[in-house]
């Protein structure tokens, strides 16, 4: 069982407020992705729920429990830093073993975990390298393993994957979310990267200075953004925020469309602009327009492969269904 | 890269020599009181005769026969070992503390605790005394060790703290996770990672200690006096016998020269204060 509940919890640091006053509830089994950007205070809620930060004020409680006063050990959660932290001094088998021998397993069953452990890991050959003998994605699958083998109520990941490359950062996404599926487990996992958190989570929690913006599930932050931040930092490329006029021609102080909401003509269309810089994927292509007197520069994601030259004049149309529209205060109007 | 190479061929020659040079230097006063040592009083005072003479073991035998150079040398063991553990036993937490939980005191306390090695100790003799008298407890070994000790801690404990700090903090919060207290952290974690720094710092200590003769001097008369008290007394009233202070002194830093020799590694990764890794 892994129900975590947070109640006003708040951080403060010297006369910093990091966290005010927050709620968030997190049901068992439960995939959840803390999102926002850096220095937002995503890891200090995390390091809080884990029991390695002090709570300024506020309650946490797991499966009904208030554990707010309990040592880290004690609150059956396991964690995987973004550097690893494995023990530099331990050969593999004695890294995964350790939380085992700290709780008194017997050595027949530590090292049936182990060995189930790093079957599923692909660890097998690697269980008596020492950490500095593995490669990044290594080190974190015997992170990872360690905190398998702990059996937790809940894993809590803080960046795992950022000191990757893209190609690992990509297979390692999968494997968690695998392990996910398998284990069933509560998951609280920490990233700056949107597109990490739209891919694994099942429920998303955006975070701004210290601020849940909003909870929900990807879909629901797509589709229905609360308020002007959620609607530009979700999604890729970026949101079209439009202000002025243009907004108030759909009674709102700003208007947001998504680059794959809008179509491209090079003959008629809403708005007027000029070809800047087009990126070809293949799949996609990524124009970004210039001089639509609507904002600094307009993104377009059209599918598949379509020609535009630098300085070509382009037509806009958005979708009129997918025009988000904001009030002076940034919120959704519905 | 030019660079490189033009001063290679400089300094393949040149620093070898410069090196030499400077260490044979510093080797050359120990070299002499070596070989005075081995000399007649009479033939010690004639340094045109520094090589011809007819060696004697006469300062030796009189050393171990009137002076009773084993207690000193027992005295200096006792009380250098005691401080030096002493000092670790209360420096390794303490810097423990500092490295890993830190507050917003931390680096004011360390300033502070430096600066407790710039008070000339001349302007704390007298209270020292006193105290020392006045508790009962002069020329005690608990007096030495105490005294060594509290000399010892501010520079062990800046050392163990730099050690410490390069421990990665995530390292040391896994090990919270994975259900360590504090002593499991120290036990399992501090000591195995850090334990050169420890080693170095403990090998320095010890040398401070054994090396130490303002305060061992003034605060022993003969229960817990050790070697710098020897060779302090051997200046004594009837005049300076170069030949006898030259083998007490001998005897003295024999030890520990053995001692660094050994631990040259230690040492001079202790002295960089871990910058060499
Ligand atoms: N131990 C600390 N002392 C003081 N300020 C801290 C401490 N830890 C974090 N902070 C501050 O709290 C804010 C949030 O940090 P953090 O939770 O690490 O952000 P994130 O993980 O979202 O990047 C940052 O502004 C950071 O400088
Ligand atoms: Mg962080």
């Amino acid at each position: 069982m892994g129900r975590i509940a947070l109640e006003k919890v708040n951080k403060v640091f010297g006369d910093v407020e990091v966290i005010p006053p927050l709620d968030l509830t997190i049901d068992d089994g439960e995939f959840v992705v803390f999102v926002g950007p850096s220095g937002c205070g995503k890891s200090t809620l995390l390091r809080m729920i884990a029991g390695l930060e002090d709570l300024t004020a506020g309650a946490i409680q797991i499966d009904g429990e208030d554990v707010t006063e309990v040592p880290p050990s004690k609150r059956g959660l396991a964690m995987v830093f973004q550097s690893y932290a494995l023990y530099p001094h331990m050969s593999v088998r004695k890294n995964i073993a350790f939380p085992m021998r700290m709780a008194g397993v017997d050595e027949a069953t530590q090292n049936a975990k182990i060995d189930a452990a790093a079957k599923s890991l692909n660890l097998t050959d690697y269980l008596d390298r020492k950490p500095g003998q593995l490669s990044g994605g290594q080190r974190q699958r015997v992170a990872i393993g360690r905190a398998i083998v702990r059996e937790p109520a809940a894993f809590l990941f803080d960046e795992p994957l950022s000191n990757l490359d893209a190609a690992l950062r990509v297979g390692m996404r999968l494997e968690i979310m695998e392990l996910h599926k398998k284990l069933e487990t509560t998951m609280i996992y920490v990233t700056h990267d949107q597109v990490e958190a739209m891919t694994m989570a099942d429920k998303i929690v955006v975070l701004q200075a210290g601020v849940i913006e909003q909870v929900g599930s990807p879909l629901e932050l797509y589709h229905a953004p609360r308020n002007k931040f959620v609607a530009g930092f979700i999604g890729s490329p970026k949101m079209n925020l439009i202000e002025g006029p243009e907004a108030a021609k759909h009674d709102a102080t700003t208007i947001g469309i998504r680059p794959e909401h809008l179509t491209v003509s090079k003959t008629k269309g809403t708005w007027k602009g000029r070809v800047g810089v087009a990126e070809h994927l293949g799949s996609d292509t990524f124009i970004h327009v210039h001089d639509t007197g609507l904002m600094d520069m307009m993104t377009v994601r059209i599918s598949g492969d379509i020609e535009a030259r630098h300085g070509d004049t382009i037509y806009l149309t958005p979708s009129a269904d997918q025009i988000h529209r904001f009030d002076a205060q940034g919120l959704r109007i519905a | 890269m030019a660079i490189v190479a033009e001063t290679s061929k400089f300094s393949r020659f040149a620093w070898p020599v410069l090196a030499w040079g400077v260490a044979l230097i510093f080797f050359f006063p120990i070299f002499w009181m070596v070989l005075t040592s081995f000399k007649t009083d009479a033939d010690a005072v004639k340094p045109e005769f520094l090589f011809s003479f007819t060696p004697t073991l006469e300062n030796y035998a009189n050393m171990t026969q009137n002076y009773d150079y084993w207690r000193f040398a027992t005295n200096s063991v006792i009380t250098s070992v005691s401080a030096t553990l002493l000092t670790l036993v209360v420096g390794v937490p303490c810097a423990y503390a500092m490295a890993f939980n830190p507050s917003r005191g931390t680096k004011d306390i360390l300033m502070w605790m430096l600066s407790t090695k710039m008070l000339p100790a001349a302007a704390v003799l007298y209270p020292m005394i006193f105290l020392a008298k006045g508790l009962g407890i002069y020329d005690t070994h608990f007096l030495v060790i105490m005294v060594l000790c509290l000399i010892n801690l501010p520079i062990v404990i800046w050392m163990l703290f730099t050690y410490f700090k390069d421990i990665p903090k995530d390292i040391i919060e896994a090990g919270k996770m994975d259900g360590l207290n504090t002593w499991g952290e120290v036990r399992e974690i501090l000591i195995p990672l850090a334990w050169g720094g420890i080693a170095s710092t403990a090998l320095l200590a010890f040398i401070f200690c054994w090396n130490e003769a303002y305060w061992t001097v003034r605060l022993t008369t003969i229960d817990a006096a050790t070697l710098s008290k020897l060779i302090e007394g051997n200046r004594a009233p009837e005049g300076l016998f170069f030949g006898r202070l030259s083998a007490v002194s001998t005897a003295a830093v024999g030890p520990i020269v053995v001692l660094g020799w050994f631990c040259q590694k230690q040492l001079v990764q202790g002295l960089t204060f871990g910058a060499v890794k």
